[in-house]
């Protein structure tokens, strides 16, 4: 589409088809398209190299609205990570407590996920992987916002950087269940402010993301957002409408399974991978 | 969510000006289709199957097989309806079995998707059917996955064969061959092959899966795929396609609001039958997939079939058939109402069962605060009938009426809400159990629900205008005007569940918790 001479109705319509592909929902299609629309006519341009910069420089600004910085300065900076099923949650804190070590920060992570079957195994295999220490549930299925207390208790009596709590998946529309996490919160409240909440959103999600996000938002307090598995053929621009609506920054990305695999937000790299 | 407009929402919105018109003109059509064509993606349908899907409908609403009994909006409905239910496959497909046992399935699927989960799900139901499946582990590459497939065999009660500890140790390929011999010799006659999740790019993991398949030659390939999926479910199932060329689909985490595009872009792009759904953590919460339901959740008609089956599942089954025999045959009394209602008290999945209606999810608060209390009044009142005005409620005169009033303590006006609720129950029932479809309000009953079998529901209520062209609904919604918005409501037993609403107003609020007792 942008390797042709000039600019023309078929280019716009495959732009269109384009942005659709990759997620970006049908709204911020249509802004993204009006938008250049607009500058195309302003620069009085044809070329569509013009066209895919305008494109890519759109998405950039757009998404650098906000800061991705993670807040850790506190001591321990506790840590909660929340999310639908099977999205990466586990994963990315092994990544990220590999992360944090590699800065020379002690980490302790809790297995509050006592209800998936072996997620407290899966948790305690990533935490030997990235040298963190471990909390476990005292038996199966015991109150997950115990385990998250007891697990910044430690932090705190043995002076960790970093707290880490992994939570079981959940359905964003399951009351219940996002009650739960009301109550994991206000528990580690007691002993520490919570330094970031992190909601993983998979990057294969479509627009259902953001019924996930509010949602989220809403029970638990998200303070900053990472998309996984960007590794694939999915580019996940539904989250630039995530963080449109609610404000809330992208902070990190999973990029593959292996340890190494996840990186900061910055808005440029992104952009690039979103429209290439 | 309030984000997302339902396609029928959308529709009605769009037909609003023209529902009186009896003819689609082309420029209605072109609205029209520009609406379903924004929906179906909001509901993250794939790009390529909105274009051919919208082409379809467009080129059918313009032709002149059109419906004459059903007014414009209808018109659409029924057509999208069919459309969709001819992509996702009209019928129910089952699981194909070897004629020599063991019959070898094979899970596939990307990274997160819910295979291990289904593995163990899959197993507890074909257990129950009386087979004795074994579950392999051969996804050797996920932390503990091998644990998870062991915890979930256990919680099935099934076997497992697990000879690899996993987290990058021991080939997939060799475990999953070594598996089906094992269950050979250990006479299982079904072997359910978990294996790891991969990405649709990956090419040397697809490359391991397809060396699976070869090594195990399954009879079934199940592609599992995650319902909340976007537009990446193209590149996904072709290179699945490409890859394992499964043989059917497993939608999974179909308890979510997701609106299921991913069905719908699945069954287009592959032209593989969707088998099962996967709708919730528990291993029970798992279902063979009916295509025609599904349509209607994608057009938010509400899973009208589904609930009602639940319904009665909770029910006792000699009585379920019953009450179904007396709706379909006129004799449903104001005894079995009664007795309904005291079931409802029973049932413990009221909220499950209302969170299935269109665009009930917002309901849920206001079930917390079902009133029990209502039921006792009901009861109050049938049983200070006559057991011959129970079984004919034509007989309650002004005076009976009077005299039960009395009986039990109440007004007349609680007597006469009751019996209006009764038939309006009955009525309601009677056109679902004999496979029609229950109103929408303002835009008439909807065809085509159940693979068509609805059309004798809808002939004679081609013309419109007014809300309701039922005088008892209409009554009941002025009445429901009147009583303002509900501030509570009642749960659903299988009297309110018939009731196919685009949004739960304060109307459909009042209309429930009418049905249910609730003056
Ligand atoms: N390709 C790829 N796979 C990932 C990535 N992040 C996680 N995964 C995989 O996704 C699957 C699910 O990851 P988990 O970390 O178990 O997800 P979770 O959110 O903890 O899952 P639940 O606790 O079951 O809700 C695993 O197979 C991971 O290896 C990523 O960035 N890229
Ligand atoms: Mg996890």
């Amino acid at each position: 589409m942008f390797t042709k001479p000039t600019i023309d109705e078929t280019t716009w319509e495959d732009l269109e088809d384009e942005l659709l592909r990759a997620d970006f929902g049908p709204d911020i299609t249509e802004q993204l398209i009006e938008q250049l629309r607009e500058q195309v006519e302003r620069y009085r341009t044809t070329d569509p190299k013009d066209l895919q910069r305008m494109l890519r420089e759109t998405i950039e600004e757009r998404l650098a609205k906000h800061d991705p910085t993670l807040r850790l300065t506190e001591r321990p900076s506790v840590i909660l990570v929340v999310g639908v099923n099977g999205v990466g949650k586990t994963t990315t804190i092994g990544k990220f407590a590999k992360f944090l070590a590699g800065y020379r920060r002690s980490v302790v992570v809790g297995a509050a996920d006592t209800f998936r079957a072996a997620a407290v195994e899966q948790l305690a295999t990533w935490a030997e992987r990235a040298g963190a220490t471990v909390v476990r549930p005292e038996q199966q299925g015991q109150d997950p916002a115990a385990v998250a207390y007891q697990t910044v208790e430690l932090a705190k009596r043995e002076n960790f950087d970093v707290a880490i709590v992994d939570t079981a998946g959940r359905l964003q529309n399951k009351n219940g269940l996002m009650h739960e996490l009301d109550k994991i919160r206000r528990v580690i409240q007691k002993q520490a402010p919570i330094a970031e909440v992190l909601l993983v959103l998979d990057a294969t999600t479509g627009q259902n993301g953001l019924a996930q996000a509010e949602a989220f938002i809403e029970h638990a307090g998200v303070t900053g957002l990472v998309v996984t598995k960007l590794d694939g053929s999915a580019k996940g621009g539904f989250v630039l409408a995530v963080q449109e609506r609610t404000g809330i920054p992208i902070k990190l990305l999973g990029q593959g399974e292996g340890i190494g695999d996840l990186t900061g937000f910055t808005p440029h790299a992104f952009a690039a991978q979103l429209v290439g | 969510m309030a984000t997302f407009g339902t396609l029928s929402d959308r529709l009605a919105d769009t037909f609003k000006n023209l529902r009186t018109r009896g003819k689609l003109t082309a420029s209605d059509v072109d609205g029209t289709v520009r609406e379903i064509r924004r929906a179906l993606l909001d509901a993250d349908v794939a790009l390529e199957v909105v274009k051919t899907f919208t082409g379809a409908v467009r080129e059918r609403a313009l032709g002149d097989e059109v419906n004459k009994a059903l007014n414009p909006a209808q018109q659409v409905v029924q057509i999208v309806n069919e459309e969709l239910v001819g992509i996702l496959g009209g019928q129910q497909r089952r699981l194909e079995f070897a004629k020599n046992p063991p019959t070898v399935i094979m899970l596939a699927g990307l990274q997160g998707a819910g295979k291990t989960t289904l593995a163990g799900k899959l197993a507890l139901h074909l257990k129950g059917e009386g087979h004795t499946p074994i579950l392999v582990a051969s996804d050797l590459q996920r932390p503990n996955a091998v644990n998870q497939l062991q915890v979930v065999a256990e919680q099935a009660g099934v076997a497992v064969y697990a000879p690899e500890p996993g987290n990058g140790v021991g080939d997939p390929v060799k475990v999953a061959k070594d598996g089906v011999a094992f269950a050979k010799q250990k006479q299982h006659d079904v072997v359910i092959v978990d294996t790891a999740g991969r990405l649709g790019v990956d090419a040397e993991l697809m490359k391991q899966a397809a060396d699976i398949r070869r090594a195990v030659d399954p009879d079934e390939v199940l592609f599992v795929i995650d319902a909340m999926i976007g537009q990446d479910a193209v590149a996904t199932a072709r290179a699945f396609q490409e890859g394992v060329d499964f043989t059917g689909v497993v939608l999974s985490k179909l308890d979510g609001d997701a609106r299921g595009g991913a069905a719908l872009s699945v069954a287009s792009i592959t032209g593989r039958p969707i088998i099962f759904a996967s709708t919730g953590e528990k291993l029970t919460e798992f279902e063979p997939f009916h295509p025609d339901r599904m349509a209607s959740r994608i057009l938010d008609l509400g899973d009208i079939l589904t609930l009602i089956e639940q319904a009665q599942g909770a029910f006792d089954e000699d009585e379920a058939r019953k009450v179904a025999e007396k709706f379909a045959t006129d004799s449903f009394t104001l005894d079995d109402f009664l007795q309904q209602m005291q079931q409802l008290k029973k049932m413990g999945s009221l909220k499950g069962m209302l969170g299935m209606l269109p665009g009930a999810r917002g309901m849920r608060d206001q079930l917390d605060n079902f009133d029990e209390r209502e039921i006792v009044r009901t009861e109050a009142i049938i049983q200070s009938m006559t057991p011959a005005e129970r079984a004919t409620p034509r007989l309650l005169n002004g005076s009976r009426r009077v005299r039960i009033a009395r009986g039990s303590g109440m007004t007349v006006t609680d007597v006469n809400q009751l019996v209006q609720r009764f038939e309006q129950a009955s009525k309601m029932m009677k056109t679902v159990a004999k496979g029609g479809m229950p109103q929408i309000p303002g835009m008439g009953p909807i065809p085509g629900g159940a693979g068509g079998r609805s059309r004798k529901a809808v002939k004679g209520k081609g013309k419109a205008g007014s809300k309701s062209g039922n005088p008892a609904k209409r009554a009941a919604e002025n009445a429901a005007v009147a009583a303002g918005p509900a501030p509570t409501t009642a749960g659903g037993s299988s009297f309110g569940l018939g009731k196919g609403a685009a949004e739960p107003s304060a109307e459909d609020l009042a209309t429930i918790q009418r049905m249910l007792g609730k003056g």
